[in-house]
């Protein structure tokens, strides 16, 4: 049994060290949000919080995450009212939206990191995240609202 | 399915000239008879008291659903559609609740008409008008239902409201009998019908009378002016979900005694498994059964992950795939396809092409597009029980019929035995038209009989075994006179991703693939002398329907070449295009968004802009690609885009469209290939296969316009101008000129 912290909920887990924890999330304890779509770090659609920091879930073995405390996006704090899922929801962001709570759980960090990212700050720390739909330019005019609204909000 | 093979055999006598979109509108009466004159596939899971107008409204005593007729995949069916009903109903989002719809004839596509006709988009004379009656006619009668070809607010934007206006005015006649009250002193509002003296009644408490009596079948949608919520700025109904993490794709889904399959099938697509060894892969952790499947192995555990490390360990020996095992070979094949025993079509002939060809400067250029690959950021999956009934399906697919045909046709049931639930899907782009998941699926459940089984493809297998779009090579002669285009003789080698895809479905054809007309003869530039001509190859890989179909290779290929000619002819890119269009208000797209970029001529300092044109599915649209060659390479700084869509029913999610079909456009056309090895491609994941991420994506600007006759679909004519405008700016920036995909092979990127 490997014992982890998911959504402030303690779980354990009867499953080898080495699966990653993207499957233990999706297939052993039904947490959803994070999305398999590469499985070697090509596309961040699977990003969750390790001990706060954003980290791809695919590459992420179970076995050396015992013990520790992950977040997804189901269990972000105030999740109805955070800052960025309110800028992504008013811009309107998703198509398809398989990507999405990836590119979310990766701006949450970007802006943690950087309180006003200029668009080239955006580039950089969201190449990460493929969106096959092409919902690129929202993603950007997105951040940049949660970046103000955060700003007010201070 | 002899229904199907009907359409196939007599909707293709036009040679399947898939080329233009858009619906046949008919009147309001034909469409309202569209609405009710199939048997309505509603009524047989109607429960107590509850009312069915129509195969797209549901009333309950304690709930009104709405049905969404296509997939959705990204493009938004699962609101608008939707939306269009509650419109006209006096519904506001929240009222209801929306469901797929289930396979039935009754959800015929009617906006492949425009497609099926053998006349281009523009022409709408009484004889166009005409095929495309008699075409919708055929559609009816074959009960082709299928998402695709932009066609979704083509196929719905009438029917739909009609739908809803029936609804309405039926739940009026009901309040009507129970009140006493003239139909003519009631309205509605907010789901409720409304009295005189102010009483309302809430139309699920109507649902019981209105179940007994006959629908309102003359009922009349209301003039755009009167619209609450189509056309303005509103808030698609998925996205508060799909934000949140709590909308379930077909990937999410989970059943009690459920386990989990994944497969390894021969990279050779379509070819057999000839051997393999599987005693590694027996003992490793969470393994349940090892199977052999048609064209492959398929292994059971108790995750997804285990399944899939497990299927990885076994080894498998192939028999060869069909088409040559390398890619160089694909390429000869298409070079020797040039001649008449592969000719498809001589599409179009205008005036006289060896006459014009020999007036004035003789202007040749080869151009290619390679095999891509379509990739949707979820994998290719699906939940399947087979019991002695019969199978379930739970899959996220554009056509619910060919599902039903394809895993009836793999384990011997009869179509009707399988019961299909749609599901929304994480993109499509083509891939959830073709059939491997559901094949598969249909196998391994039937081997598993009684217990629940979800398929998930690993990436790398999605990649080997995705279908890709059409390989091409386009050979263009034209002819310069001093200042004049002379004449354009396009032709064209492809393989045909329609006339595959109908086959795979059961509904082959023998008539020349009309996708490779599309963006070659479609073109409305006044060339006196003018030829577009197919040539269909043989023996390559199985391709099919990317994202804009045909016009995704020869929208870049015939815009490539008109503005060599222009530039041959020392005319302005853009003043040339709009001084040439014969269709007044196509030329308004170009001159559009030449007013949106300020089109002033060259820039000069390394910077370039390009320009091009294609109508698509119908949709006429322009776009203008601004470059800057850098140290560094070219950096794609501004696009600019007009499209007319006849009319714009969701700004938002218009603008949403469109930039992503920008992204798709630009960032195939530079990055993207499949090449074969061995038989198998080699690109196995993204990142041998980018596309666009964010740092390349440009600034896009987009307009609607509204003057077609017509509302017309936006899902892929942002497509085809997208690679040709890059490759024209690219010149204009640097002067070379690049007619090959992907353009990252002859020149750097930022």
């Amino acid at each position: 049994m490997i014992e982890l912290t998911v959504n402030g909920i303690k779980r354990q887990v009867d499953v080898v060290p080495e699966m990653p924890l993207l499957w233990v999330l999706r297939d052993e304890l039904g947490i959803t949000s994070p999305k398999y779509g590469c499985g070697v770090a090509q596309c961040g659609a699977c990003t969750v919080q390790i001990e706060g920091m954003a980290v791809r879930a695919c590459q992420a073995h179970i076995g050396e995450i015992a013990g520790k405390s992950v977040v997804t996006l189901e269990g972000l704090e105030k999740r109805d009212q955070h800052p960025v899922l309110q800028a992504w929801i008013e811009h309107q962001v998703p198509q398809c939206g398989y990507c999405q709570t990836g590119q979310i759980m990766q701006a949450i960090s970007l802006l943690d990191l950087i309180s006003q990212p200029t668009d080239e700050d955006i580039n950089e720390v969201m190449s990460g995240n493929l969106c096959r739909c092409g919902t690129y330019p929202r993603i950007r005019a997105a951040i940049h609202a949660a970046a103000a609204k955060k700003m007010a909000e201070k | 399915m002899g229904e199907l093979q009907r359409l196939s055999r007599r909707a293709f006598v036009f040679g399947s000239a898939a080329v233009a979109g858009g619906v046949v509108f008919g009147s309001y009466g034909d469409a309202a008879q569209a609405a009710t004159d199939s048997d309505n596939p509603l009524s047989a899971g109607l429960g107590p008291n509850s009312a069915s107008f129509n195969p797209w409204v549901e009333i309950s005593p304690d709930k009104i659903t709405l049905i969404a007729q296509h997939a959705d995949i990204g493009q938004g069916v699962g609101s608008i559609q939707p939306i269009m009903i509650a419109e006209e109903m006096d519904l506001d989002p929240g009222q209801f609740e929306v469901r797929f719809a289930g396979p039935s004839p009754a959800y015929f596509n009617t906006g492949f008409a425009d497609e099926f006709a053998p006349f281009v988009a523009a022409d709408q004379s009484p004889a166009a008008e005409e095929a495309r009656a008699k075409t919708l006619e055929w559609l009816r009668q074959s009960g082709l239902q299928m998402t695709g070809g932009s066609s979704t607010l083509p196929d719905t934007y009438e029917k739909l409201r009609v739908a809803g206006a029936v609804a309405r005015e039926t739940l009026k006649a009901a309040a009507a009998k129970r009140s006493g009250v003239a139909v003519a002193d009631l309205r509605t509002q907010s789901g409720h019908v409304i009295l005189p003296n102010g009483t309302k009644i809430a139309y699920v408490d109507l649902s019981a009378d209105a179940a007994r009596i006959p629908p309102v079948l003359d009922a009349k949608p209301r003039d755009p002016s009167k619209w609450r919520l189509l056309g303005k700025p509103m808030m698609r109904l998925d996205i508060r979900a799909k934000v949140m993490g709590e909308l379930k794709f077909g990937i999410d889904l989970k059943t009690d005694g459920m386990l989990y399959a994944s497969v390894k099938l021969n990279p050779g697509k379509g070819q057999p498994l000839k051997s393999y060894d599987a005693s590694k892969a027996r003992a490793m952790p969470g393994v349940r059964k090892i199977l052999e499947i048609k064209n492959g192995v398929a292994v059971i555990a108790t995750n997804s992950w285990y399944a899939m490390k497990a299927v990885d360990a076994i080894a498998c020996e192939w028999a060869a795939s069909a088409y040559p095992a390398e890619q160089a070979d694909h390429w000869s094949v298409l070079e020797s396809s040039f001649k008449p025993e592969f000719l498809g079509k001589e599409w179009r002939k205008i005036g006289d092409i060896e006459a014009g060809l020999k007036t004035g400067r003789l202007v040749e250029a080869e151009y290619r597009a390679p095999y891509v690959a379509h990739q949707p950021l979820e994998p290719l999956n699906g939940i399947g029980l087979v019991t002695d009934k019969g199978m379930d399906i739970w899959v996220s697919h554009q056509s619910p019929r060919f599902v039903q045909y394809v895993a009836a046709t793999a384990i011997g049931l009869k179509p009707e035995q399988v019961t299909f639930h749609n599901q929304w899907a994480g993109g499509s782009f083509g891939h959830r038209l073709e059939y491997e998941n559901v094949r598969v699926l249909a196998e391994i459940a039937n081997q598993m009989k009684g217990t629940p089984i979800k398929l998930v493809f690993s990436r790398e297998e999605d990649f080997l075994q995705d279908i890709p779009r059409q390989i091409a090579i386009a050979r263009h002669r034209g002819s310069v006179d001093k200042s004049t285009i002379v004449a354009a003789d396009l032709q064209l080698a492809s393989t045909t991703p329609l006339k595959g895809l109908l086959e795979r479905s059961g509904t082959p054809s023998k008539d020349p693939d009309g996708q490779l007309a599309a963006g070659l003869w479609n073109v409305y530039y006044d060339i006196p002398n003018f030829r577009a001509t197919s040539y269909e190859a043989q023996g390559l890989s199985p391709s099919t329907t990317w994202r804009s179909v045909g016009a995704s290779t020869s929208g870049f290929f015939t815009e490539s070449f008109i503005d060599e000619l222009i530039h041959a002819a020392g005319l302005d890119p853009m003043q040339a295009r709009i001084a040439m269009c014969t269709v007044p208000h196509y030329r308004k797209v170009l001159e559009t968004v030449a007013e949106m970029s300020d089109w002033k001529g060259p820039l000069g300092n390394g910077r370039g802009r390009g320009v091009a044109f294609v109508e698509s599915f119908g949709t006429p649209t322009a776009e203008v690609v601004e470059v800057t060659k850098t140290e560094r390479g070219i950096r794609i700084d501004k696009v600019w885009i007009a499209v007319d869509v006849g009319k714009v029913v969701d700004p938002v999610n218009f603008e949403n469209q469109v930039q992503g079909g920008v992204i798709w456009g630009l960032g195939h056309a530079i990055n993207c290939e499949l090449t074969y090895a061995k038989g198998a491609v080699q690109q196995t994941n993204y990142n041998h296969h980018e596309a666009m991420r964010i740092y390349q994506c440009p600034v896009i600007e987009v307009r609607g316009l509204e003057n077609d006759p017509k509302v017309r679909g936006v899902g892929e004519p942002p497509v085809p101008p997208a690679a040709p405008a890059l490759a024209n700016a690219i010149f204009a920036a640097t002067g070379l000129r690049i007619r090959e995909m992907p353009f990252n092979k002859f020149i750097d990127f930022v």
